[in-house]
């Protein structure tokens, strides 16, 4: 069902030199953390179009945003705490304003950062980009959808921004990740699990263990936030008639308010969220963490009895 | 070298530091993570402030008269930890629970856990701004305390850094003192090859501060300047620190590679023995 773990900040640093091949325009950007996003197995190759600028993520930005509109497609990369949070007026104006071709490709998001604690550990990212008109949001679940990811958003003009995970991920997809798509990993019509991220080889696992019971959880993955892929939400709400997300960012604005939001306006079915409470995230071992925020297994399975029960499909 | 330096006891200081230097090994190695490279470059600094400028009180952390000291480089906690913990703050033992779920001891310096923290900082390019508000309250509040911020040269690099010393320069806060730990190296290498910080004693003194150009690992050197920091008037005091990242573990000097890395068991071993000894788990 689940594959062996691999790390997505890997297979980013191996596309991006991909990318680079094919395109000899293209440049990348990193502040100090090129080791840690990979980015350094492009500038060995290309050092020429590699730009290690130091501690200055927004004014990375903006240089990014600058190259950009003198016509090159430019990958910036650092951690999402500096990408989306630092530099978030250099991304919304210098970038988005200006339609400019920028990849934002950060690493670092969510709990799973561990050890470095709250400061580090990015829970707001994907509401922050996915409010800014003409981003475009990926929050890739494996590595095979991190390569395909960082393919596809090259295959247009403007801005772009891909949340990838520390921690290595099971391969949950055979990597045919499409823009704008939610990916059936699992069918089923008792229940639909919408996760995103580092949550969905979890959402399988739960799927698994309801499957044991005789409960069948269709599972979504919405590595594509923005676009959203609407339609498969709907077919789900309809087909399966309850919603559970989960998501290793805020549950305040993160993907389960999407979905309540987009479900309630179309087609009202029941929704549980799982995410990251109203807080700030802590140090420590990074899976610790997501259980002691609410996002073990365990807590999913509770609320997608809670859903079942509520309607009527088991006592 | 200084009447304050001469009267010091210059070698309780550097025993002091060779503890701490020990305890940023044990604390790394026990969490499997952390910054070692730049704790021990700034452990000399943060020595001579805890034990020796600051005016701090175990029985009374939050006594409103005690001086201020705010690591705007968040990540070399384990440095002011082990200090604060051997002044007394916090228990030695509670040392090795760096990092782990439910310990205070956060991964950069956090005073939600720990309140002896006078501020979180983490996200560089902030801790001197709250210095400087700091500095700028007791003034309003004819407080005598002072404030003092410990900068990362990496850290010159950011925008807001030079926005907040550019205030202290402006409000003449004679009450805040900046160091700079300049230890020459980044998370990916030479602060020069990557974004050249230098001239960066002529920057400090372009934007308004007495600045003092001092060997960061010479007791006497620091103490002198610290001295001098105290008494400068009209003006907030930057001392340029030239130190040695990874100083004391010889393979771990004068490079970046262990910035963000922890010692592994041989290593740590290792680093102990270069450091007089001593076991593991202390
Ligand atoms: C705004 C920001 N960007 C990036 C980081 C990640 N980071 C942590 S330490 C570091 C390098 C800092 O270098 P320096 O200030 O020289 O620290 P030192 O060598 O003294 O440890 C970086 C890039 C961060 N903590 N904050």
């Amino acid at each position: 069902m689940t594959g062996k773990s691999e790390s997505l900040r890997d297979a980013y640093g191996v596309e991006l030199v991909a990318r680079g091949d094919a395109d000899p325009e293209l440049v990348v950007l990193d502040a100090d953390l090129s080791g840690s996003t990979r980015t350094q197995l492009f500038g060995k190759k290309y050092p020429e179009r590699f730009f290690n600028v130091g501690v200055m993520e927004p004014t990375m930005v903006t240089m990014a945003a600058g190259m950009a509109l003198s016509g090159r497609t430019v990958f910036a990369s650092t951690f999402a705490i500096f990408a989306a949070g630092q530099a978030y007026n250099m991304v919304r104006q210098s970038v988005c304003y200006n339609h400019a071709n920028v990849k934002i490709v950060a690493t670092h998001g969510g709990l799973l950062v561990g050890g470095d604690g709250g400061t580090h550990q990015m829970l707001e990212d994907l509401a922050l980009m996915r409010g800014l008109p003409g981003m475009t949001v990926i929050a890739p679940s494996d590595a095979p959808t991190t390569r395909a990811a960082v393919r596809a958003i090259t295959e247009f003009q403007g801005p772009a921004y891909v949340r990838l995970t520390r921690e290595n991920l099971p391969v949950v997809t055979d990597g045919s990740f499409a823009l704008g798509k939610a990916a059936e990993l699992r069918p089923g019509s008792d229940l639909t699990l919408v996760a995103v991220g580092a949550m969905v080889a979890r959402a399988l696992e739960v799927a698994e263990e309801l499957h044991k019971v005789g409960v069948e959880a269709r599972v979504l993955d919405f590595a594509s936030i923005k676009p959203f892929d609407e339609k498969a939400l709907l077919k789900a709400a309809r087909e399966t008639g309850a919603i559970l997300t989960l998501e290793e960012h805020s549950v305040l604005t993160g993907l389960g308010a999407l979905v309540a939001a987009a479900t309630s306006e179309a087609y009202p079915v029941p929704v549980r969220r799982i995410g990251v409470p109203d807080l700030f995230g802590e140090s420590g071992d990074p899976w610790l963490l997501l259980d002691r925020y609410g996002l073990s297994k365990e807590r999913a399975l509770e609320e997608a009895w809670e859903l079942l029960r509520g309607r009527g499909k088991v006592n | 070298m200084s009447a304050v330096a001469a009267t010091a006891d210059l070698d309780a200081l550097r025993t002091t530091a060779r503890e701490i230097r020990k305890d940023i090994i044990r604390m790394t190695y026990a969490a499997g993570g952390g910054h070692p490279g730049g704790s021990l470059s700034v452990t000399d600094l943060v020595t001579a402030l805890v034990f020796h400028e600051l005016r701090l009180d175990p029985a009374h952390p939050d006594a409103p008269d005690r001086d201020r000291l705010v690591l705007s480089k968040g990540h070399a906690a384990p440095a002011l930890y082990s200090a604060l913990a051997r002044r007394g703050f916090l228990p030695v033992e509670e040392l090795l629970t760096l990092r782990k779920l439910g310990s205070r001891l956060q991964g950069h310096v956090d005073r939600n856990k720990l309140p002896v923290i006078e501020a979180s900082t983490g996200c560089l390019g902030q801790g001197i701004g709250m210095a400087v508000g700091m500095a700028l309250d007791q003034r309003l509040r004819k407080g005598a305390a002072r404030v003092y911020a410990i900068l990362g040269d990496g850290e010159c690099q950011a925008g807001p850094t030079w926005e907040a010393l550019m205030a202290g320069g402006h409000y003449k806060l004679d009450n805040l003192t900046v160091i700079l730990d300049r230890n020459q190296y980044e998370t990916d290498g030479d602060t020069e090859a990557l974004m050249g910080i230098e001239p960066i004693a002529e920057k400090f003194r372009a934007f308004r501060y007495e600045t003092l150009d001092i060997d960061g690992h010479d007791f006497p050197a620091i103490l002198g300047a610290l001295d001098t920091a105290r008494s400068t008037k009209g003006r907030p005091t930057a001392i340029v620190a030239r130190t040695v990242k990874g100083k004391g573990v010889s393979f771990m000097e004068r490079t970046h590679v262990y910035h963000g890395k922890p010692p592994t068991k041989e290593e740590a071993e290792k680093a102990l023995a270069e450091l007089g000894g001593g076991s593991l788990t202390g």
